[in-house]
């Protein structure tokens, strides 16, 4: 009898940067027939990684049949290792590419997150670029954009991703999956430098909790002392009505974002570009992250053609107090940072205190002044974040105070 | 066949005869500079020609005929309508008609339409091509399946290798978009409009035959005449010769790769920064997406500068002539139209001037357009840690581009290659190009998405973009970045000792070989 053949990566049209695999589990030692585009270039490096990955598998057995476009090598593993667990699925062996110095940066909570650049987890040709066009973060998608029978692959290549490659300084996102999946998720990539999760639905404080329990228990586990930080999204009536239960559930909540595809039609209704369906949900989400003390971060603008449309949306999300919004294409990234940029005036108003910042802590005094009015600790700190934003979007010369 | 292959100066094995033609080996940047007499074409008397100019004949064969088509023979064409030519498959399919054999086709380039010519290979109505090779027929040659080896050369190389007489045209070939009965002929007007004829011009001047092949005769005069009548010795009239809405390949089409386009703007604002950008300067954008990119980001920054060029250099595209009627630019110095708009801005703008190879870009003549170029951004399939850059060929040594115009621009002030870093798998920047078609010496700057490496010997670029902010680093740097992310250097392709082309530098010598793969 032939046994079944079992099979990984896309199925069909353009592929690029990817491959299929195709086992047949079967008592003959293993053959391996690799056929590839870049086979000229790479066919001793792909036998190489096959068969070791194969071997780190402890497959010895069987039929393996790849039709590589020019996967990377963190790629062509992980859609192995997907290859095996689904023939296998009582192997818990894990094949990790090596986790590469540029992949262990670290984040901070108060950081910029004007720009997210969701990435759907099973399309890593999208990921090998993607910091090179500055997001503030980049989201590592497992939930929406990866079909149902892609959960398991996309985990992996997101995991080996997480390990392989450089995002440039933007922050490391992974948006999990909902429930028990979401679980499994976070097993697999916690313990690769994920600065933040992006929980899905969220719709009670609970669902923080148990997150977060889950993620200190893997910490605890494999001996890591780092923070994770979570940023739940809330996408139906329930979550935008628990909203600050929500926000206050974890210390390591650094903001809350809206998603409004899902939210509109919980609510019955569908977005429109004026938004006055969303603007009780929009505002009921930013006061809550204000009063927890985190960002307020808008959802995604999806007509990426259209960039006059886009830096409206952005005006008003930014009106409204936001403090970033998503994006699912690298060219909405610059339309955001410019839209999000502190006025000239704030940027004058903040080199001023920062200047006298300076000449007080200079003197040794222990108030900052400007001209005969005080000015408190806090807005330092927001002076110091307008000077940084202005200076991260070319407005003013990272040497600003040689020049003035 | 057996060649005898010896070491260049650029330490390239070439051959020393390439296609029962003798062959200098390149002698450097400046190395070569040959003595004697141009070629010229035979003496012709008006006697011979009709008084009265009308020169029609009723088809293609009969003027092949009447030319003196015989085997052996060299016929050549120009590619003004790139991928839309109508005209060359008739000409071939005649000739095989009339029984000839082993012909050379000389075209200014071949395009994936010329597709059927590869059938004339295979039955030995054409023994080879000598030319640009683009598409299917590259592929052809570098599966070895020509007789005879290819002779790839830059668009000012041609026009030096008909002028020194390396080439000898029995029967050239000019489709023409408007023409009349004595041969005068234009490419800016007519239903087949392709903007200018420039790629044909030394053919119709040192061609011992020249036939004009036009689909739409006017009466005398046909002006401008782009081409002479008096060169030409037959007019063919036929419905349709080309299809002008091809003329705009996949080469001329705006990137929408977000990762090209921060390539393209990651080049202008080097110009920028690098002071190159200032009033009266000149630059060329030619053929490629980012090249394109490139051009309209330079403009941004031109207007918010309030910066006008004196100049800008074609192949002409809409984002050109924009900057010319947006008054940005005193003039388009235009070698091939590319898209529809630059052929109604040739016709249109006083502006827009038509040049050939022989004013742009011809190495023996007495100075060219392509040095006075402030800046220039060309393309590549790989550059190495030495600046040396690849045209021709990918990094598994398959032929598949032509050289165009590129090896003359090398000769601008500051040539930039905005070039991604990877493609796939495979890595742009390699420790030794798989060919060598421009010396590192000429190439400046390499723009990549991860950031740009300026050529060592411009420490003047070096220190105008010190403090610029712009991500400049080394090219080596920039390698181990890439072959960190592709798992390691890839192995090189497997090449056997059989050439199946040659690549001439400017001044006619050979630069280096393409060798067959092997299989």
């Amino acid at each position: 009898m032939m046994s079944k053949m079992f099979q990984a990566g896309p199925q069909g049209g353009r592929i690029k940067s990817d491959c299929q695999v195709f086992y047949t589990p079967g008592k003959d030692s293993l053959k391996i027939e690799i056929e590839s585009k870049v086979k000229v270039l790479f066919s001793n490096a792909i036998q190489e990684l096959v068969e070791k990955t194969f071997g780190d598998l402890g497959i010895t057995t069987g039929l393996v049949k790849i039709n590589d476009f020019g996967a990377l090598p963190f790629v062509m593993m992980a859609q192995i290792e997907a290859v095996v667990k689904r023939a296998h699925p009582e192997i818990t062996l894990e094949v990790l590419p090596e986790f590469k110095g540029h992949a262990q940066y670290d984040t901070s909570s108060g950081r910029f997150r004007r720009s997210r650049l969701y990435l759907p987890g099973n399309q890593p040709k999208l990921f090998l670029n993607a910091g090179i066009h500055k997001p503030d973060c980049v989201i590592l998608d497992l939930e929406d954009s990866v079909p149902p029978g892609e959960k398991d692959a996309a985990r992996l290549i997101v995991r080996n991703a997480l390990r392989s490659l450089d995002f440039f300084g933007a922050e490391r996102m992974v948006r999990i999956n909902q429930g028990e999946l979401g679980m499994k998720d976070l097993e697999a990539i916690i313990p690769h430098n994920v600065h933040t999760i992006l929980l899905p639905k969220a719709e009670t404080a609970d669902q923080v909790i148990a997150m977060e329990a889950r993620v200190d228990s893997i910490l605890l586990e494999q001996g890591l002392d780092r923070k994770v930080y979570y940023m739940p999204i809330l996408e139906s009536a329930l979550g935008v009505l628990n909203a600050q239960d929500i926000a206050f559930a974890s210390k390591n909540n650094v903001g809350l974002a809206m998603g409004l595809e899902d939210y509109t039609a919980d609510i019955g209704t569908q977005r429109t570009l004026e938004g006055k369906e969303s603007f009780f949900a929009r505002s009921m989400l930013l006061n809550a992250a204000r009063a927890a003390g985190i960002q307020a971060i808008d959802t995604v603008f999806s007509d990426v053609g259209n960039e006059a449309a886009l830096r409206k949306s952005v005006q008003e999300t930014k009106a409204l107090g936001f403090d970033g919004m998503g994006c699912i294409h690298p060219r909405q990234i610059k339309p955001i940072h410019e839209a999000f940029a502190p006025a000239e005036i704030e940027i004058s108003q903040a080199k001023r205190i920062i200047v006298a910042a300076d000449e007080a802590e200079a003197k040794g005094l222990g108030v900052v002044a400007v001209g005969s009015k005080m000015i408190d600790p806090p807005v330092v700190k927001r002076a110091e974040r307008t000077i940084h934003m202005a200076i991260d979007t070319g407005l003013i010369p990272e040497n600003w105070k040689e020049e003035s | 066949m057996k060649y005898e292959l010896v070491k260049n100066a650029a330490g390239r094995l070439v051959p020393t005869e390439v296609n029962g033609k003798p062959q200098v080996p390149f002698q450097g940047v400046h190395g070569y500079k040959p003595t004697g007499n141009k070629a010229a074409p035979p003496i012709a008397s008006c006697s011979d020609y009709p008084m009265d100019g009308n020169k029609i004949v009723g088809s293609i064969k009969e003027a092949l005929e009447k030319a003196g088509l015989k085997d052996g023979m060299t016929v050549s064409s120009h590619h003004h309508f790139r991928n839309g030519d109508l005209v060359m498959n008739q000409v071939f399919d005649a000739a095989a008609e009339l029984g000839t054999k082993d012909l050379v086709w000389f075209p200014s380039a071949a395009f994936p339409c010329h597709e059927p010519i590869t059938r004339h290979l295979d039955s030995g109505v054409l023994q080879y091509v000598e030319g640009s090779l683009n598409g299917p027929l590259g592929k052809y040659v570098s599966e070895g399946k020509m007789d005879g080896l290819a002779v790839l050369r830059s668009h000012g190389g041609r026009w030096q290798a008909i002028q020194d007489g390396e080439v000898h045209i029995d029967i050239a070939v000019i489709a023409a978009p408007t023409a009349d009965s004595m041969g005068n002929a234009t490419g800016d007007r007519g239903p087949s409009a392709c903007g200018l004829l420039g790629f044909g011009l030394a053919d119709s001047m040192y061609a011992d035959k020249v036939i004009v092949v036009t689909d739409n005769l006017v009466p005398f005069p046909c002006v401008p005449w782009q081409i002479n009548g008096q060169n030409i010795d037959y007019v063919v009239v036929l419905d349709k010769v080309g299809e002008p809405e091809k003329i705009i390949s996949g080469t001329t089409q705006l990137t929408k790769s977000p990762d090209r386009l921060y390539i393209a703007e990651l080049t202008a604002k080097f110009v920028q920064a690098a002071g190159i950008m200032k009033d009266g300067f000149s630059f060329q954008a030619g053929a490629g997406g980012t090249a394109l990119a490139f051009a309209i980001y330079l403009k941004e920054l031109m207007i918010e500068e309030g910066i006008k060029a004196r100049f800008v250099r074609g192949g002409s595209t809409k984002y050109l002539v924009e900057i010319l009627e947006e008054g940005l630019t005193d003039y388009i110095l235009d070698g091939q139209t590319f898209d529809l708009e630059g052929v109604r801005s040739m016709r249109e703008n006083e502006g827009h001037l038509n040049t050939s190879p022989f004013t742009s870009y011809n190495w023996h003549g007495k100075g060219n357009f392509a040095s006075l170029l402030d800046a220039v951004v060309l393309g590549a399939t790989e550059v190495d840690v030495n600046f040396n850059a690849n045209v021709v060929t990918h990094s598994d040594g398959q032929m598949l581009h032509g050289i165009g115009g590129w090896q003359n621009c090398l000769f601008s002030k500051c040539t930039i290659l905005p070039i991604p870093a990877f493609r796939g798998r495979i890595p742009v920047i390699v420790d030794e190009v798989t060919t060598l078609v421009g010396p590192g010496e000429l190439v400046d700057v390499i723009v990549t998405e991860r950031g740009i490496a300026i050529n060592p010997l411009r420490t003047d670029l070096i220190e105008a973009t010190a403090d610029s902010g712009l991500p400049i680093r080394t090219i080596q740097d920039l390698k181990a970045e890439i072959d960190d992310l592709i798992g390691g250097v890839p192995q090189k392709p497997k090449l056997t000792d059989e050439p199946i082309g040659v690549v001439k530098w400017v001044d006619g010598t050979v630069i280096d070989t393409i060798f067959k793969i092997e299989h």
